[in-house]
């Protein structure tokens, strides 16, 4: 397999360089995956943006590599999930050992029927290039603008200034609001002189894309506590797109960095890893990590998305993944607040409910990394006890810890919640569970593509005429709400899914006569035990973010 | 006739992932010595949490097996 052809982008020109004056709805810093997704997650909801991309090409190196399957059902929606999911290579069983010794296994095969397995691994390179055919398939409301580098940021009460340098000369850019998806370095973040705090662990990593000829054999996920082919204290190899490798060594602190990066001195290690001489590396590159987060993902007129928001250890695949989560809750909520439907205060909430997914997975990876990096005599005596014990027992089994990968966060304690009681496979704060329907197409493809919310009633037999008022003028109100009957062929013109073998009640959990309301992004706001048109319309209102409005509430029945 | 009772080896701890996390705090900034002591008084607490001498045989067999 030839190396990846790396492609070259030309410099935009735009219009403010020749003195035109434009306020833009929403400015994104940063065009890799993130700042990408939101793009095309707020053209699909007609929001149109401009994305600032400092460099000409893609990022290098497979990098993210993990693709989860809740990220493949939200880049689903913009096209992008098939062609990742056709050319990356998908994986399930992860295999852990000690020495020499297979300790332990896990398998990630998720719930059945699912258009996307647990993950499928990428090169990061390759996703990039089909956010970047869809960006350009989205009705030109995304302007793309490559060799564009923000370099200062101001805001005041109307709008945000960027100084933006690009090979023609500088120019000021005014955007309503600026979202922050430049990286863990972000200069934006800087510029505002906003901390990133955290721990930070002094381990180095080498990392390396592996071209291998012919058949590669089995690609579980495998990982090493203390490889008999290696010095290094751990190694993890996994499969990717085009029949490549990905491996990485943890090389400990007082390295030479530069000599570990030297293809005589890596090359060696990753061939015995192999186990085979035909190998050839495409990217060797060394790294080092943090776990940390700003403190606000909201400054104002200014947000915070991925790893300009968040760092964690790369064990887990939580980083790239968590960062598109942040797109997928961000989007709705700027194209509600921008058109004024929604009060300022749901900007808010996005950090709420983001800055909590940041913290959850800050704490489980970086249980993993205490694990993974015996840094004290007793750190590394408990992970002897625990190896040695986890071969005949099985309790130990659980306590290794590989890497706890990358689920979506429930954002269980999000002010937009409804809270009446029930608890069921369709967790308030969690994204809708997925399903296979009978006629092959899947339950996710029915939900979130626009911009309003939309409720899954499972029918208690034929809705009444008043019910099927209320649902009418709910789908004609300021902000939609699109009530889909579960259960019945026809409902009057409402939309509907039949579901003759039950399936879908089961996969929601719910019982004739329950409403489950659904945000924009499938995110579950709240599950009524019944239809109760009052309490509906109050959930509604909470998950935007609205004072509750008893008298409109009335006034819906 | 009663069977002794068996010592458990599948998981019996909810979150094991912060069980690990507490432990490992429960030792940040004590010498060697002191967290091989404090290792000692958790043994010994957690045994009597345990009580049942037939359990505790086979929970000492099982540490000492593949140390010799």
């Amino acid at each position: 397999m030839p190396a990846y052809a790396y492609p070259h982008y030309d410099a935009v020109r735009p219009p403010e360089l020749d003195g035109e004056t434009v306020l833009h709805d929403v400015a994104i810093v940063g065009g890799g995956p993130v700042g990408l997704s939101l793009a095309l997650d707020l053209a699909q909801r007609g929001v149109r943006t401009v994305v600032l991309q400092s460099s000409n090409t893609l990022s290098e190196g497979s990098r993210a590599l993990c693709w989860s399957k809740r990220t493949l059902e939200i880049l689903d929606r913009f096209g992008v999930a098939q062609p990742i999911a056709a050319r990356g290579f998908t994986w399930s069983t992860g295999r852990v050992f000690a020495g020499d010794r297979e300790v332990y296994h896990f398998d990630l095969q998720p719930e059945r029927d699912q258009p996307f397995p647990a993950f499928v691994n990428l090169q990061q390179y390759f996703a990039e290039e089909y956010l970047v055919d869809a960006v350009r398939g989205a009705n030109e409301l995304i302007e793309l603008r490559w060799q564009n580098k923000a370099t200062g940021i101001e805001q005041d009460d109307e709008a945000v200034t960027l100084k933006v340098e690009t090979p023609h000369g500088f120019y000021q850019l005014q955007s309503r609001y600026v979202v922050a998806c430049d990286g863990a370095k972000s200069t934006i973040r800087r510029a505002m002189g906003l901390g990133f705090e955290g721990r930070v662990f002094e381990d180095n990593f080498l990392i390396a894309d592996v071209d291998v000829a012919g058949d590669v054999g089995a690609k579980d996920r495998r990982f090493w506590f203390n490889p008999s082919f290696d010095p290094s204290e751990t190694a993890l190899c996994h499969g990717q797109g085009d029949g490549m490798w990905r491996v990485d060594f943890q090389l400990g602190w007082d390295v030479d960095v530069e000599a570990e990066m030297q293809p005589e001195k890596a090359l060696p290690r990753i061939k015995a890893l192999l186990g085979r001489d035909d190998v050839e590396a495409t990217w060797i590159s060394i790294y080092t990590f943090q776990c940390r987060r700003i403190e606000r993902f909201r400054d104002d007129r200014v947000l915070f998305a991925g790893d300009a928001a968040h760092q964690v250890s790369p064990f887990g695949a939580r980083g790239g993944n968590s960062g598109i989560q942040d797109a997928d809750n961000l989007a709705w909520k700027l194209a509600l607040v921008l058109d004024g439907r929604a009060p300022d205060a749901l900007l808010d909430s996005y950090h709420d409910e983001r800055a909590h997914a940041a913290d959850e997975n800050i704490r489980i990876t970086s249980r993993t990394v205490d694990f993974m990096t015996a840094k004290t005599p007793l750190r590394a005596r408990m992970r002897q006890a625990v190896l040695g014990l986890a071969e005949k027992h099985a309790f130990a089994r659980a306590l290794i810890n590989s890497g706890r990968l990358s689920t979506p966060t429930v954002h269980d304690r999000s002010p937009l919640n409804s809270d009446h009681g029930i608890a069921g496979p369709a967790a308030i704060g969690g994204p809708c569970p997925n399903r296979q329907l009978a006629d092959g197409s899947y339950l996710l493809d029915y939900l979130g593509r626009g911009l309003r919310f939309e409720g899954l009633y499972v029918a208690d037999g034929a809705p009444s005429s008043t019910q099927l008022s209320a649902f009418k003028a709910l789908q004609a109100a300021d902000v939609p709400l699109d009530t889909i009957v579960v259960g019945v062929e026809d409902a009057e013109g409402l939309r509907t899914l039949p579901d003759p073998d039950g399936r879908i009640a089961a996969t929601l959990g719910a019982g004739p006569g329950q409403y489950i309301l659904l945000r924009p992004d499938q995110h579950v706001a709240a599950v009524l035990p019944r239809l109760d048109l009052a309490q509906l319309h109050s959930a509604l209102d909470r998950a935007m973010a609205k004072p509750a409005s008893p008298v409109l509430a009335q006034a819906g029945e | 006739m009663t069977m002794a009772n068996a010592m458990r080896t599948d998981l019996n701890i909810a979150d094991a992932d912060a069980f690990y996390e507490a432990l490992i705090r429960c030792h940040e900034g004590l010498s060697d010595d002191d967290s091989n002591l404090l290792n000692a008084r958790l043994v010994l607490l957690l045994a009597n949490q345990v009580g049942d001498m037939a359990v505790l045989e086979q929970c000492l067999a099982a540490a000492r097996e593949g140390l010799d």
